[in-house]
């Protein structure tokens, strides 16, 4: 195997001190290869975004070791960590800076990451993600849901990462709207030979976005799935049994 | 407008319902025409945001906001015209007849009193009775949404539940004036899968032993097929589909059609998600 774009060793992350000290990522190892997506899955709590805001860099209190291309990431990142690796929240709405305008929201990273053509840049990544240049001079209280999350997405895009975190990217919209948005990220990564690390609690769309799931629960991985695996029912842990009968779908397709 | 299910004796009986909202010359048509007749049973509206499912809930109890217009050829409730009736008339109502669940109870309850005191008091606004009766009926009834440590639980604040269990005291507080009707709104949207399933068995038992009639309101086709006896789809402000929930997945608009479609489903794996396409036809056309 080539090394991988993102390898997590034996991390282990803890909240509070003393008797009131919680352990909630415990011991976490997996390794994502270039191009892959990579889903982590589970209910509230059990640790699946504590783990990928510990790669972003937003909390540097934790145990173990994340590697990017092989080498160490240090506690505090660096610009060039930043240039690689984005993140895409799940709230559009509370995630985009109500006061400032699309442009600006997509000037910013190009400034801190000192970025030429910038004009251009815009133009482009506008229309790679399915907006036109008069979506350039509005505000986020002007845009839709859907186009918020297509704004967010282009944000972190710009700047060119190899590795893009999505934090839930579509569990505040409609279902037609995560269509889109999933339909989009689909087709994003296959052009720019992205890497994911998706976090989500529906089954269904983890396993219709990643080449390979981890299901957590109480700050474990318990097991590894192919979404294959997922779908035959292929399971080794009781846990993943019960959360795949809770999220089957009740509405069968007819015809 | 035909009607797909005659209901002897309705509980509610809805006929052309519209919500209007005028703000700086926009006017904004939030709900359009919409008419149902309500018995007994569990009756889903499903549509995405902005399709007027909340605000037709909202309008039965009328907690609209102030600048919505409201008209009706007729708006039902038993004996009551919910369109004429005095604001005295609607505070006995609310709560007493018709009861609310919205969909986060974080922000439902108030966060500086004791669950178990919020629940008494829910049931002392309805029923003449002393504190410690209240307290001993609000406890039953923690006990009847099957919370293990009643005595406990009664203690607590509203920050030290957990979602589910927070969504379980709001169904308590809300159906211990034994309410004929029921309007949950997206009542398990905020909750994990899961819980999500203890949560509705509460709510079906609460609701199946009170006989008490139920509208459910999510955005979820499939926790609506699997949940409710009957089925309505909004879309922008319109039924397009009144149908048996267990009918959902042969649902015939193209509108519900492209929604299930949209879905992705563990048991039909592709490359590309169907994107549901719209058809400003659709507000025109009369009800399937």
């Amino acid at each position: 195997m080539t090394t991988p774009n993102l390898e997590v060793s034996q991390l282990s992350i803890a909240f509070g001190q003393g008797s009131s000290r919680v352990e909630v990522v415990k011991q976490a190892n997996f390794g994502i290869g270039k191009g892959e997506s990579y889903g982590l899955i589970g209910e509230s709590g059990c640790g699946k975004s504590t783990i990928l805001r510990a790669v972003a860099g937003l909390n540097p209190d934790y145990e173990g070791a994340l590697l990017i291309d092989g080498f160490e990431l240090p506690r505090r990142r660096s610009k060039e960590f930043f240039r690689k690796v984005q993140m895409v929240f799940q709230d559009p709405y509370a995630s985009l800076h109500p006061r400032k305008m699309v442009q600006n929201v997509l000037i910013e990273p190009l400034q801190i990451m000192g970025l030429d053509r910038r004009q251009e840049r815009i133009d482009t990544i506008l229309s790679d993600v399915g907006l036109d240049q008069s979506f350039r001079f509005r505000f986020p209280h002007e845009l839709s849901g859907g186009q918020r999350q297509r704004i967010a997405i282009a944000r972190a895009l710009i700047v060119e990462p190899e590795l893009v975190l999505l934090d839930e990217p579509t569990s505040a919209l409609d279902v037609s709207v995560q269509a889109e948005i999933l339909n989009l990220l689909n087709r994003l990564r296959r052009e720019r030979g992205l890497t994911y690390l998706m976090v989500s609690h529906d089954i269904a769309v983890v396993a219709h976005m990643c080449d390979r799931v981890a299901i957590m629960k109480d700050g474990r991985i318990l097991e590894k799935l192919t979404p294959e695996q997922l779908r035959n029912g292929a399971v080794s842990e009781a846990y993943t049994s019960d959360f795949l009968a809770a999220s089957a779908p009740a509405v069968v397709r007819a015809g | 407008m035909t009607e797909t299910a005659l209901i002897q004796d309705p509980l509610l009986s809805v006929r052309d319902l519209n919500i209007t909202f005028r703000s700086e010359g926009r006017v904004t048509q939030a709900v359009r025409g919409v008419s149902f007749d309500l018995g007994a049973e569990k009756l889903g509206i499903v549509g995405e945001s902005g399709s007027g499912k909340s605000q037709t809930g909202r309008a039965l109890m009328r907690l609209s906001p102030p600048s919505a217009e409201i008209t009706a050829e007729r708006m039902q409730f038993g004996g009551i015209d919910l369109l004429r009736a005095s604001e005295r008339q609607m505070m006995r109502i609310r709560g007493n007849d018709i009861a609310m669940i919205l969909q986060d109870p974080k922000y439902s309850l108030n966060p500086l009193m004791k669950v178990g005191k919020q629940i008494a008091e829910a049931y002392r606004m309805h029923h003449r009775v002393g504190r410690s009766e209240a307290r001993s009926r609000a406890m039953a009834m923690l006990e009847s949404v099957h919370i293990r440590d009643p005595e406990r639980v009664y203690e607590l604040l509203p920050h030290e539940v957990s979602g589910g269990m927070g969504q379980r005291i709001m169904i308590a507080m809300m159906l211990i004036a034994e309410p004929k009707l029921i309007i949950a709104d997206e009542p398990t949207s905020a909750l994990d899968v899961t819980v999500r399933r203890q949560v509705l068995s509460v709510l079906q038992e609460l609701v199946d032993r009170a006989g008490a009639s139920l509208i459910f309101i999510s955005h979820d086709l499939n926790l609506v097929a699997d949940f409710c006896d009957r089925v309505l789809v909004m879309y922008r402000g319109r039924v397009l589909e009144n149908l048996p929930a267990a009918a959902l997945g042969q649902a015939r608009h193209p509108y519900t059609r492209g929604l299930l479609d949209s879905l992705p489903r563990l048991d039909h794996p592709c490359d590309e998600l169907a994107v549901p396409v719209r058809d400003p036809a659709w507000l025109d056309a009369p009800a399937a």
